[in-house]
């Protein structure tokens, strides 16, 4: 039975017993010699966020050229991407427990669903935003539908489109902490499984925010590398 | 009982299992049910209602408490035009930090109890709240401010009575991302001992399976519903000029009438 139950999976670790450890201190010993038991949560959490956001950009996407090309396709998935993010994480991992059972899968499934709301309307905007005169004249060079889309608008679209990738990637590795709720580990379990040891609260909890620190400067760079053009006007 | 019998390949495979485990959540959440434990009676109406009121509670004082804090600060920040570092780096932070390491942080080092789970939801719900305040009174047309103090009003009524109409489409937005993240956390509420919709998710030992699957439907349930009557009201406050498909008519400069021509006055 405890199979079914996702808290039941953690393991409650056990400490050695130094003084400081046994009040539930902030021990730098401790940290030092235990460092080892965060590197997978760690990479699980990598994972998790990765995945997610990749596959979670995969689709909106494809949706958002979808609503490019079709006005009336945008209001209704804007509005179910609002409806979907409202949902409260944790329960959204606990009730896709029954329908697609304890593991990594069904958390990516939630984590997904909850980049839309940034992703999607990122690029749909991005997109729109470009200018119609910038436009006319690719159109009047000659350049096909497509090779404005690939060539024109999306080219111009990067900046805000990775904006949404950022705000996406930051709310994923902070919603992945409570991915552990579907079973799938991560930095949230490690914090869950000692929630009163303050020294396992800092340790999980800071490599959970440096994570996404580390995240956002990495698109931020990838920004400025697909954007040249930006840098030569903002220097 | 039987379907928690049926073990992990159940689980795994969905099938009947799936919606008998949500039939059960339901019937979780109207009869009351002796726990895992054996013992108590959990679940049914009447427990379910106090812990819904407790959740609202709980979300709606750190809700009050954090517009009163961003608010005020948001709408001054925007109409002198400083801060922007500091208005805009809060909902960077605020996103950067887990809500789950945010609550633990509390638990670890500040103490449990519900002064404590209130203070941490309160400055998980500031940051949305400050940023697009900010952003709304930034994005208020300059030539509307001009106007209004053409016209003789004072700085405090300038606020009031055009850059806050005029940004209340923003500051709802940011009204909701508080709501959604601050009536999510509130779930975690037990883990310091204060009861919320999230107990029978925390103490699944005592709760079951339904309990959990219960508790998670009628608290998804509440956070749309919530995020829905912000949304009415924050079209029942927009001033109705602001509105879509009506900027031709600025409501909110009808005090101001030269400024009818204008209409460009949408925020964003």
């Amino acid at each position: 039975m405890s199979a079914l139950l996702p808290l039941a999976q953690l393991e409650i670790r056990s400490r050695r017993g130094g003084t400081c450890e046994s009040e539930d201190g902030f021990c730098p010993d401790w940290i030092a010699d235990n460092l080892d038991r965060y590197v997978s949560p760690l990479l699980e959490h990598v994972v998790l966020t990765v995945a997610s956001v990749g596959i979670g950009f995969a689709i909106a996407f494809a949706l958002a050229l979808l609503a490019h090309r079709r006005e009336w396709v945008s209001a209704p998935v804007g509005a179910l991407t609002s409806v979907l993010f409202t949902i409260p994480s944790v329960a959204a991992f606990l009730l896709l427990v029954p329908l697609t059972g304890l593991g990594v899968l069904t958390a990516i499934i939630a984590l997904v669903a909850y980049t839309q709301v940034f992703l999607f309307r990122n690029i749909v905007n991005g997109l729109s935003n470009v200018a119609e005169e910038t436009k006319d004249a690719a159109r009047g060079m000659g350049l096909t539908d497509r090779q404005v889309l690939w060539r024109v608008e999306l080219p111009l679209a990067v900046p805000e489109i990775l904006a949404g990738v950022r705000i996406a990637t930051v709310t994923t590795v902070n919603l992945a902490t409570l991915a552990f709720f579907a079973g799938a580990g991560g930095l949230g379990a490690q914090i869950y499984t000692d929630i009163t040891f303050r020294s396992n609260v800092v340790v999980a909890g800071g490599l959970a925010i440096l994570l996404a620190a580390a995240f956002d400067l990495m698109v931020l760079g990838g920004q400025r590398l697909a954007t040249p053009w930006r840098r030569a006007t903002a220097a | 009982m039987a379907a928690r019998d049926g073990g992990v390949t159940d689980l795994a495979t969905g099938g009947p299992f799936a919606a008998n485990a949500f039939v059960e959540a339901i019937q979780f959440l109207v009869a009351p049910r002796e726990s895992v434990t054996g013992g108590v009676q959990v679940g049914g109406v009447d427990e379910m209602l106090t812990l819904t009121a407790n959740h609202l509670l709980l979300s709606f004082a750190a809700l009050a408490i954090a517009c009163v804090v961003a608010l005020p600060l948001g709408l001054w920040l925007g109409h002198i035009g400083k801060g922007e570092f500091l208005a805009i780096s809060a909902s960077n932070v605020g996103r950067a930090v887990p809500t789950l390491a945010l609550i633990a942080f509390f638990i670890a080092f500040v103490g449990i109890g519900f002064l404590n789970v209130l203070v941490a939801l309160t400055l998980l719900a500031i940051p949305p709240l400050l940023t697009n305040t900010y952003v709304g009174v930034r994005g208020v047309d300059r030539d509307a401010v001009d106007a209004a103090r053409g016209m003789g009003m004072s700085e405090p009524q300038i606020v009031r009575r055009v850059e806050l109409p005029m940004s209340v489409r923003s500051v709802f937005g940011g009204l909701q991302l508080s709501a959604i993240s601050v009536v999510a956390t509130a779930i975690l509420g037990p883990l310091a001992s204060v009861e919320t919709l999230g107990t029978p998710i925390v103490s699944v030992n005592v709760y079951g399976q339904p309990g959990l699957l219960g508790a998670s439907i009628l608290v998804a349930a509440l956070a749309i519903l919530i995020y829905v009557l912000l949304a009415v009201a924050q079209r029942g406050l927009t001033p109705r000029g602001l509105k879509a498909g009506r900027s031709d008519a600025p409501g909110i400069l009808r005090r101001i009438p030269f400024l009818q021509r204008q209409g460009s006055a949408q925020p964003t």
